[in-house]
């Protein structure tokens, strides 16, 4: 069953009117290899795969499979010669089974044309088990986690006998362990024949898996690298220049508590208790990072601070005003600055220039309008001004928002947020989906507003991130906080707290950097009654 | 996102529930942290979705495309009537007698024929030039321009409701119902117009406020209903239709409309101080509202391009999440922009019974309405834009008559010609093809970025 295959792309050249995506770039990717192309957004990674699963027609240069040049005509063609690829945004109907995505596109039929999707649901138990992939081929894909519909996705590939299974940004999409196994997964494939071009800016996992490290840069290869390579060396190839991965900032000098949750209880429509009964503080000058596995009530928590949520009990304090019962326009105007998880969904307008997005929530507010008339030569000048602080790299102020990318996006939305001043900062993920070389700027962005004594509460599922810039860490698990910790707590009991065990269970007790009191963890999973005993001792710090 | 498949909070629940699930095992060799992250992940199913998987989805796929034809480019709409007067002209070639005659000897001589489509084309789009712009047959200069200007007499109603259409449809909103929104307006202004008896001026002034407070509550009322119980607009509006036609048919009859005298459902005749002035003059029905028609494309555009609530507008239109996340009342504007489209396709009532019907009846919203949808269409849901456009569909139904009685060629070529225009503006591909204008190779990239599993499925 084996059939290697050698891919190479030779001397590939994308262009897009003007733009040049891809400058003559050579790549070959040898068989039972994990390739990795290695970039920041917008390097040309993405438009260099879809080049090679037909989607584009390459201006100039070849595709060649083991030495014999092909051409493309559409992604079928790229199928029938061996190459799958899984998309970062996956190409499943969420209200079909497994099996009959699986099938979609090439479905048997038994005679008079009738679906036959026995024999599919057979080769997906086939896969399935030679892989451990533990995927039923009769569930449907709305109900699947994200990463079991990544599973769907290769099989998709698998079972139109792919030899070459290319991944764009799988993991962009996935949780900390979703990511190890994913890892897994590949390594199990690439030990079974399958070639795999990986295509990713996360240095970590590039390391962990890759064999051969191809780094693209601005549309054209800047070198190959060893993944034994240290992570510094990458970045610093990947991005052109060199980064600094680690931060430095100063220690948090923090003040007095502006800003309390107390019992906060947040119903989801289906009658769960989404959020409950947390309560924690952030004092001003100092981060506070809200550690969990995606969807364990953070969206609902930051969804309730800023009121979107409807069903809400329980307090919400910031500055001594309650915020509960507000509206958004009445949080906003208390002085809270809000960076959404999804900046696509929530953060941007994408059809609106990047002027009009640098005053989204300010557009009513002098010196932008008066009355209801809005000043555009105001609005303009704004943009000029928050383009150059922020580095947002874009054609022009002019230009609409959706066409910049991830990473640019992400600054045009910190730059609205932090234009005005914060009583109160909450950045959801902040860096999901933000090249290298973004992020950096990004963290000491937020460094910044808490030196100048704003509460800050990052939200984020990257475990790295959290350490990075927490001044304290609250783990989340369903909807509970399992305790709260200081910076500077390892990995593995960051890791159990996400699993729902709180710390005093395994870990010696540890002074916060300031000198006070160990681990207080507000509340016992048990708790579901509120715990006023506990949490007065967490505000207490004050 | 609400996670279903969690176990439910019981009060008591253990701090570390043993979490059993598909995903447990799948690493062996991985530190005991990794481990019970992973188990953590596994007991809580993450949301089934990732966020930036639906982020291309989430804001109104089906809306999208509907989004792309009303706001596409301004080249469309321009090569669509280009293209859509072609093919009309073609049709009115097929019918004609002498291209049929030629046809017998086509290959002998070809061009005979070819001269005569062009010619059968060419006289009917003449005489529908000459029926709405500028007639050189008239006597004198006022009455060679009487058709320029019975075109924009026609053109005041559908200029004012598409307006209203496209107001709507920069807020995300499927108007459909501008021609109820008229009906109820007509209603209005036409009851202040015969009922009651007030001083010049103060009549016309109470008339117009009548009609438009009458299409803006209308409006507004599909608003409301939309924003305070999800109900989708375009089933709203299409019902308040019906409910405003059938209402009209009953109101005229009864005493309170219907004429003294009279078996059939008509008004009695507005006062004369409750009509529109004849701003050129009584040699042509062109009246005041024509006037207001540009003021009200003004104010359209100082409104969405100029104002904050615009602004809201618009960017409920384009991305309501985020609109919402910026402290966007979505529901208000809803129902304000709703109201205000009501109000616009309220001009057109009055510009009905106060300038060129001057009593009502059942047929006072003609089909306005439902052209206004067109109009917008083709004018890309801008101002100016549906300005032009109505002026066109008005020169369209202005000049028909001319060429019926001209050529022959009858009225309905000219409703193939609209409905070709909203084909083709509808499938730019198709018009952007047959003027070769597609940019090689775009298409199946887009597809795939839009989200379609078909695509990448499909093509094996």
């Amino acid at each position: 069953m084996v059939r290697v295959l050698k891919l190479e792309l030779r001397g590939i050249t994308k262009r897009f009117g003007t733009l040049l995506a891809n400058d003559h770039i050579d790549v070959v990717v040898e068989p039972g290899q994990i390739h990795c192309l290695l970039g920041e957004n917008g390097a040309g990674k993405s438009t260099l795969m879809n080049v090679l699963y037909g989607l584009y027609e390459p201006t100039e240069g070849d595709i060649l499979i083991d030495d014999k040049p092909v051409a493309f005509r559409g992604p079928g063609d790229a199928m029938a010669a061996g190459i799958g690829m899984v998309h970062q945004h996956f190409m499943l109907v969420p209200v079909f089974t497994v099996a009959e995505n699986v099938a979609l596109g090439a479905e048997p039929t038994k005679a008079a044309g009738f679906l036959n999707l026995d024999q599919t649901r057979q080769r997906i138990k086939e896969i399935s088990d030679q892989y451990g992939f533990n995927v039923d081929p009769d569930a449907l894909v709305e109900d699947l986690p994200v990463g079991v519909q990544q599973r769907v996705e290769i099989i998709k590939a698998l079972v139109r006998d792919a030899r070459v299974l290319i991944l764009d940004e799988p993991t962009a999409v996935l949780t900390p362990q979703e990511t190890d196994e994913l890892l897994d997964i590949m390594r199990q494939l690439k030990s079974r024949g399958t070639s795999i071009v990986f295509i990713s800016h996360k240095l970590r996992e590039v390391k962990a898996v890759s064999d051969t490290i191809t780094v693209i840069r601005r549309g054209k290869v800047v070198g190959t690298a060893d993944p034994a390579a240290s992570t510094t060396e990458l970045a610093s190839m990947m991005v052109g220049r060199a980064v600094s991965l680690t931060l430095d900032k100063a220690p948090a000098q923090p003040k007095e508590t502006t800003f309390e949750v107390r019992d906060l209880t947040v119903v989801a429509p289906n009658g769960q208790h989404v959020v409950d009964h947390l309560s924690f503080h952030i004092r001003r000058g100092e981060i506070l990072a809200i550690a969990g596995v995606q969807g364990n009530g953070q969206t609902e928590l930051t969804e309730a601070i800023l009121g979107l949520q409807e069903r809400v009990t329980g307090s919400i304090v910031l500055d001594g005003k309650e915020l509960v019962g507000r509206s958004v326009k009445e949080v906003l105007e208390a002085g809270v600055g809000f960076v959404p998880e999804d900046r696509k969904v929530d953060g941007l307008v994408g059809t609106f220039s990047v002027a009009e997005n640098l005053v989204l929530d300010l557009y009513d507010k002098p010196p932008f309008a008066k009355g209801i008339s809005m000043s555009p030569a105001k609005v303009m000048e704004n943009a000029k001004q928050r383009i150059g602080e922020f580095d947002v790299r874009t054609p022009s102020a002019a230009a609409a928002a959706g066409t910049l990318s991830g990473g640019n996006q992400q600054k045009l939305v910190m730059a609205r947020e932090l234009s005005r001043p914060l009583r109160l900062f909450i950045a959801s993920q902040p860096t999901r989906g933000v090249d290298v070389g973004s992020i950096e700027f990004l963290h000491r962005r937020i460094v910044a507003e808490r030196d100048q004594g704003t509460p800050v509460m990052i939200i984020s599922t990257e475990l790295d991130e959290v350490m990075e810039l927490a001044d304290r860490i609250a783990v989340l698990y369903k909807g509970k906080l399992v305790g709260t910790v200081p910076a500077g707590t390892s990995r593995d009991v960051l890791g159990l707290m996400m699993a729902g065990i709180p710390p005093e269970e395994h870990t010696p007790e540890e002074q916060t950097p300031d000198g006070h009191s160990p681990v207080h963890h507000a509340q016992t999973p048990q708790a579901g009654t509120p715990a006023p005993a506990s949490n007065a001792e967490g505000a207490d710090h004050a | 996102m609400p996670d279903q498949q969690s176990p439910e909070h019981t009060p008591d629940a253990q701090p570390a529930p043993p979490p059993h699930d598909s995903q447990e095992t799948a690493a062996g060799e991985q530190t005991a942290a990794a481990v019970a992250v992973d188990t953590a992940g596994g007991a809580m199913q993450p949301s089934a979705v990732p966020g930036t998987a639906q982020s291309g989805q989430l804001p109104g796929d089906s809306g999208t495309v509907l989004r792309r034809i009303f706001t596409g480019s301004g080249m469309v709409s321009v090569l669509a009537v280009l293209l859509a007067l072609i093919l009309g002209g073609l049709l009115i070639a097929s019918t004609d007698k002498q291209v049929a005659s030629t046809a017998g000897y086509f290959f002998a001589r070809p061009t005979d024929m070819l001269a005569a489509v062009w010619n059968a084309a060419t006289r009917s789009y003449i005489a529908l030039f000459q029926g709405s712009v500028f007639n050189p047959r008239g006597n004198g200069l006022a009455a060679q321009f009487a058709p320029l200007m019975e075109t924009l007499t026609i053109a005041t109603p559908l200029i004012t409701a598409g307006l209203g259409v496209a107001l709507a449809f920069r807020a995300g909103l499927f108007n459909i119902g501008a021609q109820g929104q008229i009906i109820v307006a007509g209603i209005l202004a036409a009851w202040v117009g015969f009922a009651l008896h007030l001083p010049v001026g103060l009549h016309l002034l109470l008339v117009l406020v009548a009609g438009i407070v009458g299409g803006a509550l209308w409006g507004g009322l599909a608003g409301l209903l939309k924003a305070r119980t999800g109900a989708h607009e375009v089933i709203l509006t299409i019902m308040f239709n019906y409910i405003a036609l059938y209402f009209l048919r009953y109101l005229l009859n009864t005493p309170a409309f219907q004429r003294p005298g009279e078996s059939n459902p008509i008004s009695p005749i507005l006062d004369p101080s409750a009509v529109y002035p004849q701003i050129l003059g009584s040699q042509y029905r062109l009246h005041l509202g024509f006037i207001l028609a540009i003021g009200a494309t003004v104010l359209v555009w100082w409104l969405l391009n100029r104002s904050t609530v615009g602004f809201e507008f618009r960017a409920v239109g384009a991305n309501p999440k985020a609109a919402q996340t910026a402290g966007i009342n979505v529901s208000r504007s809803t129902i304000l922009v709703m109201a205000i489209a009501g109000g616009l396709a309220g001009m057109s009532g009055v510009a009905q019974v106060a300038g060129t019907e001057k009593v009502l009846t059942d047929g006072v919203a003609a089909t306005y309405g439902f052209d206004a949808i067109t109009v917008a269409l083709l004018g890309r849901s801008t101002p100016w834009g549906t300005f032009a456009a109505g002026l066109l569909f008005g020169a369209f139904r202005a000049g028909a008559v001319q060429m019926q009685i001209q050529t022959g060629t009858p009225i309905d070529i000219v409703l193939v010609v609209q409905s070709l225009i909203v084909l083709f503006i509808a499938a730019p591909p198709l018009v952007r093809a047959v003027f070769g204008l597609n940019p090689r190779r775009r298409k199946p990239a887009r597809a795939a970025k839009s989200g379609q599993a078909a695509t990448t499925g499909g093509a094996a």
